[in-house]
């Protein structure tokens, strides 16, 4: 195997002189460089850039690529985070020069395919919400929560009510609370009862006239469907505050419930999860909300708008919107990506996404409850979070060790230590995309992983090029910079 | 400190009081949900703190959690020691690892908060 002590950085393989590219010798007559830039607008020294030739750089970022675990070579379980196969024919939609060869200051005239699919996915994401009104501009799911927060607090201002609290149940994902607080609310944790769900007593205590906003995520991150949504959008409603819907875990009931019957007012959406986006890379990623008719003015301009005749145009007649928060239609790669899913799963193909990922996470859990008990109930939606406090407890084995381990089987681990009201947690999401034979194989490992020695976990990994590294150190003296030494 | 003569707060602060001046930790259980700690924020010396608003930061490995007060007050001391070193409070959480001190507005917020025997049954409650 690929030992990563044998991979010098970029850095330590310079040699001097050594480059890409010997180009031939000029036939244009030479300048001195003076004339081109004079001495005093360049920098003393060149930069201190390694010195390589191509082959070295392919060979080192295709070695170390070997190294990563993706989709693509691994299972990959990390709850809430849906890692779901990626189709590769949404990269060929995505790459087509028609789409991603196009410049946003073209005129719209010559974008009309590329702003048709646009409108079509504004209208496909509506239908899917059961809500009315869509923005594609939010550049991540984070900042679609903080976008339709800021459209709701427009809503309010502009209604001349004062309200000032964002309800966030404990059990939320971390982005809830900072998008409240950064959207100039104070946030309000309300507890989850012992069932794991939104606990209504608490919440009712909690509501009032200066409640602006209750933030759900159902299934919430439990893998629980709360039940009470409909008294919970009740009470909401009749104290004058919206219901906002955590999109994260829409895989579980895609195509099945739309947010909207629920009550819900406002959602985010997050395509690398649910509608297949390739994750992480550093994006760039997408984050379009959804919204009911009466928030719909407040929206981010431009939307996509079409002509009686057809053709399409960037709508930025909207006095009332929050304004712009990307630049031009947002980050269209992922969206693309997204309407080609959509499109070719079509309505049947997106409920049986959703029917699924909830089977193959109710079998998963099945396989394992006995050594992972599961504190929420026996059944779940697309994930489940089962506990090993009592390996813990017992044998000093705790979830971390069990993540870390998983990685000798090839497998990524499950979501660790979230959410916090689950001492223990391993948030487990297997997603649709899986087969029996690699839900077997991954609960046979984790079932050994319960058998082994508490030693020999604590210094897993043991196959891979490091073996378990020092979060502490990390996090309290990164090396960021190489420097010579 | 003797955790058994300490008062506890739902979030796992503890807190010991003489006078009008209380020394604020957190618990051993909390330590040890945590698992490794990485760094520690307190409030500097004049904060006034309100009970059960959160008046400090800590971060371990597994995530940022806020530190609540359990009652309210003015911060008179502040254990630098604890934030230069917040191994300290993963040693002896009662001792060295204690960490503000406060001046308390209302004595009476004291009988509000959980003995040794409530708050050992509530933890045992928790785990089921």
């Amino acid at each position: 195997m690929y030992k990563l002590d044998q991979t010098p950085l970029l850095f330590e393989s310079s040699r001097p002189g050594r480059a890409t590219a010997i180009l031939p010798a000029a036939d244009v007559p030479d300048r001195p460089l003076d004339d081109v830039i004079p001495r005093a607008h360049r920098a003393a020294d060149s930069p201190a850039l390694p010195e390589l030739s191509e082959l070295d750089v392919v060979r080192h970022y295709t070695n170390l690529s070997a190294l990563n675990m993706a989709i693509d070579a691994n299972f990959y379980p990390l709850g809430s985070c849906t890692m779901k196969y990626n189709p590769k024919r949404n990269e060929r939609l995505a790459g087509l020069p028609g789409l991603g060869a196009q410049h946003p200051y073209q005129d719209d005239d010559t974008l009309q395919g590329l702003l048709a699919i646009l409108y079509e996915l504004q209208d496909d994401l509506a239908e899917i919400a059961g809500l009315h009104a869509v923005s594609l501009q939010p550049a991540a799911g984070a900042q679609g929560e903080l976008t339709a927060l800021l459209v709701a607090a427009a809503y309010f201002r502009d209604r001349g009510e004062k309200r000032t609290q964002v309800l966030v149940p404990d059990s939320s994902h971390g982005t809830n609370p900072a998008s409240a607080h950064l959207a100039g609310f104070e946030a309000v944790t309300i507890n989850s009862n012992g069932c794991g769900i939104v606990d209504l007593a608490d919440f009712r205590a909690k509501l009032s006239d200066r409640t602006a906003v209750f933030m759900i995520t159902n299934p919430n991150t439990v893998g629980l469907f709360d039940p009470q949504i409909g008294e919970i959008s009740r009470l909401l409603h009749d104290c004058g505050a919206q219901l906002y819907l955590d999109g994260a875990n829409m895989n579980a009931i895609l195509g099945i419930v739309r947010p909207g019957d629920m009550g819900v007012d406002l959602m985010h959406y997050n395509p690398h999860k649910t509608f297949s986006g390739p994750h992480g890379g550093g994006g760039p990623g997408a984050g379009p909300i959804a919204v009911r008719d009466h928030l719909a003015p407040y929206l981010p301009a431009p939307l996509v708008g079409r002509h009686p005749d057809g053709t399409y145009f960037l709508d930025h007649d909207r006095p009332k919107t929050i304004g712009r928060v990307r630049a031009f239609f947002g980050n269209t790669g992922v969206l693309f990506r997204a309407y080609c899913y959509i499109r070719s799963q079509g309505p049947e193909g997106l409920k049986r996404v959703a029917q699924h990922a909830v089977l193959n996470a109710n079998y998963l859990l099945t396989l394992i409850k006995d050594v992972y008990p599961v504190p929420f109930g026996t059944r779940c939606m697309h994930e489940f979070v089962a506990s090993a406090r009592t390996l813990a407890k017992d044998r000093g084995i705790r979830a971390m060790d069990i993540g870390k381990r998983l990685i000798d089987f090839n497998f990524h681990a499950p979501t660790v230590y979230f959410p916090l009201i689950v001492p223990e947690a391993l948030m487990i999401e297997p997603t649709e995309t899986e087969s029996r034979e690699t839900l077997d194989a991954f609960a046979r490992a984790l079932r050994q992983i319960s058998t082994e020695d508490p030693e020999f976990l604590h210094n897993a990994p043991h196959t891979t090029p490091v073996s378990r590294l020092d979060e502490v150190k990390a996090a309290k003296t990164p090396v960021l910079k190489w420097q010579p030494e | 400190m003797d955790p058994t003569q300490l008062r506890y707060s739902p979030t796992h602060e503890w807190l010991y009081l003489k006078d009008l001046t209380a020394t604020v930790g957190i618990s051993r259980f909390a330590v040890d949900q945590l698992t490794d700690l990485i760094n520690i924020e307190l409030p500097a010396v004049g904060t006034r703190l309100v009970r059960g608003k959160s008046f400090g930061e800590i971060e371990s490995v597994k995530a940022v959690s806020d530190l609540y007060a359990p009652m309210s007050g003015e911060v008179t001391e502040v254990n630098t020691a604890v934030v230069d070193n917040v191994q300290l409070l993963a040693d002896d959480p009662y001792e060295l690892g204690w960490l503000i001190k406060l001046n308390v507005d209302d004595a009476a917020e004291f009988g509000e908060l959980l003995d040794y025997e409530a708050y050992e049954k509530k933890l045992a409650e928790e785990a089921h």
